[in-house]
């Protein structure tokens, strides 16, 4: 019975199989510096908010890192599971619209049909500029 | 009544045995009820009481839609529904109400299907146990069943009432409870990384992912573009077969659906599995399986055996890299779709007006949680200039080989894979919440993403209760488009294994007709 000897024959830890044991590899924390937590921070327009977030990236970017131990050697990357069809075109035509005041509706704040918005092009404070959570 | 399948009310619907607000008003009724289970963020009571309305006259006239016509149905929360809050479980999209139904949620109404509500999830549909969002974690139906409960009571001594509450898996947990908890007959749910059937697995249900590009994704509020699709969550296979035959097909609105004809169908009954040939595949008994898991997937092989199937042991070499795969990938293409919670155009806006980068970034402090915070964060940093080839191009590369695997398998004779859905059955709350949300879903995703990443269609279905009384589900993959070959094995599965129905005897009071299904041998409906 195919059963009895799969499980019979030793199976204890499948090679390298941890797939999620989330040991922080210690080489590689402290990669993220201040420099790249403004820069991460200014191209989400998220805040780490907290050391503990920090260390949450530094842990996935750990975890990420088992990556590199695969031979992708003239491997394609896959974008789409549906690659090998055609992305189709449908003809120019107007089936719906018309909604303005229906999606206004949604906004804080609107006047006539214009969605406002603050004024831009100015730039968020720089780190050591705003408050540093760092030391909270 | 609340106890049988759809079909079985859909038939009682016809004959007139009992009226569509009738249901309607058992389901509410039961709603409130099962409250503390936190499966609903939003009840639509009056619309839902409008549309049975509807469908009895519709049933009067002897004009019925079809099967779903007049059934109660959930939707998870992160799909549009047109006058109804939509929210994703976040303070993001509070107050949120959509101009538009999701392209799945107007075929369900346009077969006259009841909506019942909106349910729970993990914000933003990030997470496995349905904990994360903003209106409090979900309860398992099965906390309060009776078969839970005895066991309990056989085992410990002196634990509170607090400890036995188990989560409902996620990230549809709110789906999952709902349906078990027989306020609905079907609930939507969304399946990114295993996020239906990891649910449906700890309920015991049957949650169902159908192959990517085959039902639309209009109107659900995308995480990984790529890799969701709607799924379906019933308590019986038909009962799928019925819902996905109504949902599949081309849709205009996403442009990745295909174009391919799609007809709804009827489950063949099959009466012998020898032509079948069912792969396991090595690499998914890992060390973390508990015994109870492993051991019924021997058993469920087992079965397919003698019944003259044959069944092989398969290898998907890239398994073990799968998860840190879809951990880049889902973390790059979230950094990505969350970029347009900006407050301007809808959803949470903040006070701050001093300029729009500074608004931007106080709105999305405050609407989204450090989960979706952390993978933004996560995702942007994969995809910065110096870290793109390194991680998020690699990650694709990785992605195909792990597609591959499965083709290559699915091409050597193999028909349907056979793997278990989660590691274990469902935890308490407070144990799973010891550990934090990345670890969580890569512990509850670990057979389920792989799937997600090569777009097949999987389907978790209850398999047996563990020791302790509770669920445990078994995974079947199909071939990709070859929903309906999977979806029959799985109901051929179904025949075999019985699953006991959940007693909750604490809901169901009184009224015999909740349980006139044959399958529950005595069932004590007091307390």
């Amino acid at each position: 019975m195919w059963a009895r000897a799969v499980w019979l024959t030793s199976r204890g830890v499948l090679g390298g199989c941890q797939a999620f044991a989330t040991k922080a590899n210690p080489q590689e924390s402290g990669r993220i510096t201040a420099a790249v937590i403004e820069h991460l921070e200014r191209l989400a327009l998220v805040d780490f908010g907290s050391r503990e977030a920090v260390a949450r990236l530094e842990k996935a970017i750990a975890f990420a890192d088992r990556l590199r131990a695969v031979d992708t050697d003239g491997v394609e990357p896959m974008e789409s599971v549906l690659e090998d069809r055609c992305l189709y075109l449908r003809s120019d035509n107007v089936a719906e619209g018309n909604c303005a005041e229906e999606l206004l509706q949604n906004s804080h704040c609107v006047v006539e049909e214009y969605f406002v918005a603050p004024p831009g092009n100015i730039s968020l404070p720089k780190l050591d500029e705003k408050e540093p959570f760092l030391h909270s | 009544m609340l106890g049988r399948t759809l079909r079985e009310v859909s038939v009682a619907l016809k004959q007139g045995q009992i009226t569509p607000t009738e249901l309607c008003r058992k389901c509410l009724s039961l709603i409130q009820k099962t409250k503390f289970l936190n499966a609903y963020i939003t009840v639509s009571e009056e619309l839902a009481l409008k549309q049975a309305e509807e469908a009895e006259e519709r049933y009067k006239k002897g004009q019925s839609l079809g099967d779903l016509d007049g059934i109660p149905v959930a939707v998870k929360d992160n799909f549009s529904t047109s006058g109804i809050e939509t929210t994703c479980a976040s303070n993001m999209l509070k107050g949120y109400i959509p101009p538009f139904n999701a392209t799945v949620v107007q075929k369900l109404l346009d077969q006259g299907a009841l909506l019942m509500g909106k349910t729970n999830l993990d914000e933003f549909a990030m997470g496995s146990g349905s904990t994360d969002g903003v209106f409090g974690p979900v309860k398992n139906p099965w906390s309060y069943s009776k078969q839970y409960r005895e066991k309990r009571r056989q085992k410990a001594q002196g634990e509170s009432e607090a400890a036995d509450c188990l989560i409902a898996g996620g990230s549809s947990g709110g789906s999952a409870a709902a349906v078990s908890a027989f306020t609905c007959f079907a609930a939507l749910g969304s399946d990114t990384g295993g996020s239906t059937r990891n649910p449906a697995a700890h309920c015991g249900l049957v949650g169902f992912k159908p192959s990517y590009g085959l039902v639309s994704r209009h109107g659900l509020i995308p995480l990984v573009n790529s890799m969701d699709v709607p799924g379906i969550l019933t308590r019986c296979v038909d009962d799928t077969a019925i819902v996905l035959g109504v949902l599949a097909g081309h849709d205009p609105k996403d442009s990745t659906t295909v174009q391919d004809p799609v007809k709804p169908f009827m489950l063949p009954s099959l009466t012998d599995v020898n032509k079948l040939c069912i792969g396991i595949p090595k690499e998914y008994l890992v060390p973390e399986l508990s015994s109870e898991v492993r051991s019924l997937w021997s058993k469920a092989a087992g079965l397919f055996e003698s019944a003259g199937a044959k069944v092989i042991e398969v290898s998907l070499p890239h398994t073990s890299y799968s998860i840190v795969c879809y951990h880049v990938l889902c973390t790059s293409e979230v950094a990505s779709n969350m970029a347009r919670f900006d407050g301007l155009e809808y959803g949470h806006r903040c006070d701050i007006n001093v300029s729009t980068e500074a608004m931007y970034a106080a709105t999305r402090r405050e609407g989204f949680n450090d989960v979706v915070r952390g993978r933004i964060l996560s995702g942007n940093f994969f995809l910065l200039k110096e870290n793109y080839e390194n991680y998020f191009v690699k990650a694709q590369k990785v992605r195909r080989l792990i597609a591959n695997d499965f083709v290559n398998i699915f091409n050597s004779g193999v028909d349907i894979l056979l793997t278990p859905t989660t590691l274990s059955e469902a935890v308490p709350y407070l144990e799973f919440i010891k550990e934090d949300n990345r670890t969580r879903s890569a512990q509850g995703d670990i057979f389920t993403q792989a799937v997600n990443m090569a777009g097949l269609p999987a389907v978790s279905m209850p398999a047996a209760l563990s020791h302790q009384g509770l669920p445990i589900g078994l995974q079947f993959i199909g071939r990709a488009f070859c929903d309906q070959k999977l979806l029959t094995v799985a109901k051929w599965f179904e025949k075999q294994v019985q699953f006991p129905v959940i007693q909750l005897p604490e809901l169901m009071d009184g009224c015999s007709s909740v349980f006139e299904n044959e399958k529950l041998a005595s069932v004590s409906l007091k307390h």
